[in-house]
């Protein structure tokens, strides 16, 4: 039942021949429904990331007596200026702003920080216990992974709570490690799938390493591991994906700018709403500063994350 | 012991005891601590009274008493689930859609691809940005409504409209995900099974209706058991999207969004534990109905 992404997949891009080619050229009338359902699937998906490019790049009043155009109304850098704590208060109350200091720099070099150490060490950790179950004998293996796997039915969002008490009794309140170490291990699901991976590798060139004279460990980080490169890759993006984008857990954990990410960040820019109304083009340009670097994360992997959405029945 | 057994020649080690709890320790340690003891510890907490500040105090079924007498949790328990309904209503047929779409008409990497975007994104960019587009003066949505010739509507600050806003703002953010899922369940519908049907006479809504959906069914049942999970943790969005704690009359205080008041805004930390112990009852017996009225599993893909 676990979130479903699986190695199975992972074969170059074969053009599957769609079940029902049509040999006849003529376009039916069912055929021209169907695309333009799809073309406005895609405009519905799409039309949001224009609107936030248009509004960041927009003036605050310009918006307000123009709400419509299409266009970039009152062409301005300030929505940005005001995100990166470059105006001036006075500058930025008289454009709209809430005169607050924010410094995203800040709040994205949390972000990074805590995305990277999250799916370094996780992906890390959860690949060395998948060989464990996956490869290595010992004894009480398949109890230990019934036991891992039992953890799949824990949503996570009922282990916070006591979390946080955790977190608290350790003195890790509004730290970055504190955000990190509850996710920083293992999660259920990248064990398990990992551990899918390493089963379905051959076991020969291991075998062979093995008379050879090499040891384990080495034969785990120099011929498994990078073997596992594409499923790890995967884990990897999907991992730094959802690390970057939690909210729950860093709001409550976090308290001041030093532990701050973007998403909380952009919470607090949302509610700082100034007198005269919501600076929306400086909290569109904050949006865009906190959804751009997984935007450009995913155009990179796109491919290989698209092809590995599948399904790893949990038999 | 170990002079001995460094002596030995390792051609065929029975077991690698010593090796395996090195590899599984970092891992072991993080479920032990982050997992199963917070579990454990949800659970306990439920049945005492903890502010933080002072240790827990057993007080037996106290917090449940409150919670089935408490009407706010009731009311957020029915904000959770017609928030779950439309949700997963509308989420579901629109991901059934888009995957028979693609399945039908192309296995385009790219379209997949700008299918996939919003999840990229998280339920806070998702919620400001929608809160920006049905804002009620300025936003977009309501520009267009406007020269449609319909009043201007509060989506995300009336009662009657904020919780099924907030579903489609998720079902936005989702949908294409649980399409991709969809999608990787039709692939694997042998195409021959279409040839024949088309042989047949069959017509395209005849084979959704009795080809495509039978056969996913199985996958389906999974990934309905999984965004149902999912869609009960509603948070994020409420929480940036909708005006204060709860909206208007606590019309969007969804159950996540309760249980984190109690616990950080009135430090009932026991209070707050229970009604999770209790979405997590909801969530186990949803899991198990459906998983045996959907028979999932069971495929007829001999």
């Amino acid at each position: 039942m676990a979130v479903l992404t699986t190695a199975r997949a992972e074969s170059p891009d074969t053009p599957v021949t769609a079940p029902g080619k049509r040999v006849r050229r003529r376009p039916s009338f069912g055929r021209v429904v169907a695309w333009a359902v799809m073309v406005a699937i895609v405009l519905i998906t799409l039309l949001p990331f224009y609107w936030i490019v248009r509004t960041a790049l927009s003036s605050n009043t310009a918006l307000t007596s123009d709400p419509s155009s299409p266009l970039p109304v009152g062409f301005s850098w300030g929505g940005f200026a005001r995100v990166f704590g470059l105006q001036s208060t006075e500058e930025a109350l008289a454009q709209g702003g809430a005169g607050g200091s924010l410094n995203f720099w800040r709040y994205l070099l949390n972000s990074t920080f805590v995305a990277t150490l999250v799916t370094v060490c996780q992906v890390l950790f959860s690949a060395m216990a998948a060989y464990a179950f996956a490869r290595l004998r010992w004894r009480g293996r398949d109890r230990v992974f019934g036991l891992f796997l039992a953890g799949l039915m824990v949503p996570t969002i009922f282990t916070l709570l006591p979390n946080f008490v955790l977190i608290k009794e350790l003195g890790l309140v509004d730290s970055l490690l504190g955000i990190a170490l509850p996710t920083m291990f293992m999660t259920p699901f990248a064990v398990f799938f990992l551990r899918q991976f390493f089963m379905n590798l051959p076991l020969e060139m291991e075998e062979a390493a093995l008379l050879d004279g090499a040891g384990k460990v080495r034969i785990f980080f120099r011929l498994s591991l990078p073997m596992a490169s594409a499923p790890l890759i995967t884990l990897g993006v999907l991992t730094y994906i959802t690390a970057w984008n939690d909210y729950f857990w860093p709001l409550m954990v976090s308290y001041s700018d030093s532990s701050r990410v973007l998403t909380v960040a952009l919470s607090i820019f949302r509610s700082q709403t100034p007198q005269s109304g919501t600076d929306w083009a400086g909290l569109m340009a904050a949006t865009l500063v906190a959804a751009l670097p997984m935007l450009v994360l995913f155009g990179v992997f796109a491919r290989r994350i698209v092809n590995s959405i599948g399904f790893s029945g949990l038999k | 012991m170990a002079v001995a057994s460094s002596s030995t020649p390792r051609t065929k080690p029975r077991g690698d005891g010593l090796l395996a709890a090195i590899f599984i320790a970092p891992a072991m340690a993080g479920f032990l601590v982050f997992l199963l003891w917070p579990t454990l510890r949800g659970i306990y907490l439920s049945f005492t009274r903890y502010n933080l500040l002072t240790p827990a105090e057993w007080v037996g079924l106290d917090n449940y008493r409150r919670m089935v007498n408490d009407p706010i949790f009731w009311g957020s328990l029915r904000v959770t689930i017609e928030y779950v309904v439309i949700n997963i209503g509308v989420q579901t047929v629109a991901a059934l859609c888009i995957a028979v779409l693609m399945q039908r008409l192309t296995t385009s990497s790219l379209l997949r691809g700008i299918v996939l975007t919003p999840y990229l994104v998280s339920n806070v960019v998702a919620g400001v940005v929608f809160l920006w587009i049905l804002d009620t003066q300025l936003g977009i949505g309501n520009e267009i409504l406007g020269a449609l010739g319909f009043d201007h509507v509060a989506f995300l600050a009336s009662n009657e409209w904020v919780i099924p806003s907030v579903a489609l703002i998720n079902v936005w953010r989702h949908v294409g995900y649980t399409a991709l899922l969809l999608f990787a369940g039709l692939q694997a519908i042998p195409g021959d099974v279409y040839e024949a049907a088309r042989v047949d006479g069959a017509g395209e809504l005849r084979m959704f209706w009795r080809i495509s959906l039978p056969l996913l069914r199985p996958v389906l049942a999974v990934v309905l058991i999984m965004t149902v999970i999912g869609s009960f943790q509603v948070f994020d969005t409420v929480a940036v999207a909708t005006p204060g704690p709860g909206g208007p009359a606590n019309a969007s205080n969804v159950l996540q969004l309760y249980i984190y008041g109690s616990a950080f805004g009135r430090f009932q930390f026991g209070y707050a534990s229970a009604m999770s112990v209790a979405l997590l009852a909801v969530l186990s017996v949803i899991t198990i109905v459906q998983y045996r009225l959907t028979r999932a599993g069971e495929t007829d893909l001999g």
